[in-house]
């Protein structure tokens, strides 16, 4: 006899999840993702000037701000066929670096370490065992006996003045949890740590966007960033050197903390490298335009399905046509109708809601469900990293195996490429995606540098609307993966605007084929010890660092929205 | 003192974006010293550690669905403040509740929090308060300086031959 479990809301990320699980002997055997918002943001856009998109769809989601403006910038710009001045895509590219490594850094130890992670296990460590261990793993100057022993005395006052309610929904002493004591400790430090130095990838954005968390820089056709190498309001060598420090200490959390960390934790957990596979069609866009057309870039994206790397195919241009000719939405288990009963194309979407209960077999969610070429599809960074890695990416190839030689080598057994497709692969290649984008923070900084003192200071074109209708479409390869808005201008004013965000590829309800989504699919099979408490779903939904703000929109507030767990 | 007034809220649904306009609102009315700052914060949440670490006193401007009219104004203060945002009154309140917690486990929370807010009419797609709640946010603002004056910071406005 199967037993039902409803999760809503999954906590810890932002907007309104709602999972359902069907359990039977042990296991998960039927999975719903559901956005319990409604998403409509792209019916304010309409009538609207094109040049005010972006900082409009830099609202739908708090924790994407910067992400949706440049990939609405990009849409316009490529419906006009602009291109963008080196100045502004180096800049762009530096804010969306420093915009990924921040939050590939926060999702992993402030979002989901504790699925994870028992703090209370922590309080039972011996700090200068955890800190031998620490140094045994990386050189990190704050792995020492001081620092543990601070952190294990911060725990214990913290725990001891009743304060660990505030970290929502820890499952404090559960049979999944299997770290020993000084590894959560040790995660517990790192975890304190990481929220300094998040502050560093943050401080760049501020710094070039004027502004954070909104930044003020973005225009269609380049940036507003006045370049002077000697006047104090504009950027100057000084800001410049400012930001190569924060990139540097960056680059040593990176590299000697969070990718040995998540390796540590993959070892710990190797039964995780065989669980929450689902969808192996992996979807990329390729990222980082080092021209001014957009048609060459330092990290490549493409398509791989059925895990195989060698079927990749490459996306290689700013409105490349395999990649804007593939993209279709359904909404046969959505609740919207459309004018026909068939995937429309992002150019011709439209946004009417339909509502109806929650059915399991026909609508039942606020995302709609995209494929690409009729194909269900992951995104994000373990898209991000297959993508590149067959590609030949060189730092890709380099960071991916000097992380799987550590899992091998902790867990003293062979783990390979394969072990990726899973739940803890997906935080795996975050790690791994993260340690490429700090490099390419350093490399984009230096080219800035470089082509500023080559005496270029031109930062903006400006944007020419021509008469009747064009269109165009922007991508950006987002945290969470590939992000695409579409828009359709009509003598200057926008006609139709659409984003297909990462979180509706991977969130989105069964599709026009009836297949499951990525996050359904990742459920099925997994071995859950407790229905009451379902840390096993958390952990691989988590995984895919959802994020459905911008996917759907607007909350009941008036309903209690505190976790509830049903199983009936 | 160091200090900051934070709006948060989604400018796009309607009166959500009441805690956005009021600090809008609150940085035309008065010149700000150089230790207290204005915030848009929007949805946003980790982004803004480095500004509300370490503060002597944080006013947040918010939507506050409370169950009273629409319109009517809330002073929340001292306990009621993590009690609001744990109990989810504001619809985007696991971030900043999240931030909180974090900056309380790094001891640098806040050591003192108000929140003002406005009970909304409607949180329906859109880039325009309603009337009631748009009528409120001279209110705020007031509500806000006098929070200051309270802790000794008086406040004042542009010049008004500059306006």
């Amino acid at each position: 006899m199967s037993k039902r479990v409803t999760i809503d809301p999954i906590t810890r990320i932002e907007g309104h999840l709602r999972i359902d699980v069907d359990v039977d002997g042990g296991h998960v055997n039927k999975a719903w993702s559901s956005g319990q918002m409604w998403r409509g943001v792209e019916l304010i856009l309409l009538g609207r000037d094109p040049r005010d998109a972006w900082a409009i769809t830099q609202r739908i989601c708090g924790v994407c701000t910067t992400v949706h403006a440049i990939t609405s910038v990009r849409a316009v710009e490529n419906a006009l066929q602009m291109e963008v001045p080196l100045n502004a895509q180096y800049i762009r590219n530096l804010i969306i670096l420093a915009h990924a490594v921040h939050d590939h850094i926060v999702h992993f130890y402030h979002l989901s370490a504790l699925d994870w992670v028992d703090v209370t296990s922590a309080l039972k460590a011996d700090p200068d065992k955890t800190a031998s261990l620490a140094e045994s793993l990386s050189s990190w100057h704050l792995n020492g006996k001081h620092e543990m022993r601070k952190t294990a005395e911060r725990l214990k006052n913290f725990v001891n003045g009743g304060q660990l309610g505030i970290f929502t929904n820890g499952y404090w002493g559960h049979p999944a949890m299997k770290l020993p004591p000084e590894v959560n400790l040790l995660a517990v430090a790192h975890y304190l740590q990481a929220l300094e130095v998040q502050r560093k990838a943050n401080k760049i954005v501020s710094i070039l966007g004027s502004k954070t968390p909104h930044i003020q820089n973005v225009a269609v056709g380049g940036v507003a960033n006045p370049i002077a190498t000697d006047s104090q309001t504009v950027l100057t060598v000084e800001r410049l050197m400012a930001i190569k420090g924060y990139i540097d200490e960056l680059a040593d959390f990176v590299k000697n903390v969070y990718l040995v960390d998540v390796a540590a934790v993959g070892a710990f957990y190797p039964e995780w490298t065989k669980i929450g596979a689902g969808v192996t069609n992996y979807l990329a866009v390729p990222d980082l335009p080092l021209d001014t057309k957009g048609t060459k870039f330092a990290l490549p994206g493409g398509f791989i399905e059925g895990g195989n790397v060698g079927s990749y195919k490459p996306i290689s241009k700013f409105g490349d046509e395999y990649w804007a000719k593939g993209v279709e939405e359904s909404v046969k288990h959505s609740w919207y109708d459309y004018s026909k009963a068939a995937p429309l194309h992002p150019y011709k979407g439209e946004t009417k809601p339909n509502y109806t209960d929650f059915k399991d077999d026909a609508k039942y969610s606020w995302l709609k469900s995209p494929t690409f070429y009729g194909k269900v599809a992951q995104v994000g960074p373990l898209a991000r990293v297959l993508n590149m890695y067959a590609a030949g990416h060189e730092p890709t190839k380099k960071y991916a195996t000097k992380t799987l030689e550590t899992v091998s080598a902790l867990a003293k057994t062979n783990v390979g490429l394969d072990a990726m497709h899973s739940t803890i692969g997906r935080h795996a290649a975050r790690a791994i995606s993260c340690a490429v984008q700090v490099d390419m923070l350093d490399d984009m900084w230096g080219k800035l540098v470089h082509n500023i003192g080559s005496g270029d200071t031109k930062t903006y074109n400006k944007p020419v609307f021509p008469k009747g209708e064009v269109m165009g479409v922007g991508f950006h390869e987002a945290p969470r993966g590939a992000l695409s808005h579409w828009v359709v201008i009509d003598d200057g004013k926008i006609k139709n605007y659409q984003c297909v965000v990462p979180s509706t590829w991977n969130a989105c309800p069964r599709n026009e084929k009836d297949e499951a989504g990525p996050y359904e699919a990742s459920l099925m099979h997994t071995p859950i010890a407790d229905a009451e408490k379902p840390l096993e779903v958390l952990r691989t939904i988590h995984s895919f660092d959802p994020c459905i703000a911008c996917a759907i929109h607007l909350t009941d507030a008036e309903n209690d929205t505190a976790i509830s767990v049903k199983a009936v | 003192m160091r200090a900051v007034v934070l709006g948060i809220g989604n400018i796009i649904l309607s009166d959500e974006g009441v805690g956005v306009r009021a600090v809008e609102a609150f940085e035309q009315r008065y010149r700000l010293p150089e230790d207290i700052l204005a915030i848009d914060g929007g949805t946003s949440s980790m982004e803004l550690i480095d500004e509300l670490s370490d503060l002597d006193f944080l006013l947040v401007f918010d939507t506050i669905v409370a169950g009273k009219p629409p319109g009517t104004v809330v002073r929340l203060a001292g306990e009621e403040v993590p009690a609001f945002f744990r109990r989810k009154l504001s619809p985007h309140q696991i971030s900043l509740s999240d931030l909180l917690a974090s900056l309380e486990f790094l001891g640098q929370a806040p050591k003192d929090i108000v929140v003002l807010g406005v009970q909304p009419v409607t949180l329906e797609l859109g880039m325009d308060l309603t009337e009631p709640v748009a009528a409120r946010v001279p209110e705020l603002v007031d509500m806000a300086v006098a929070e200051f004056a309270a802790r000794g910071v008086q406040l004042a406005p542009h010049s008004a031959k500059a306006a």
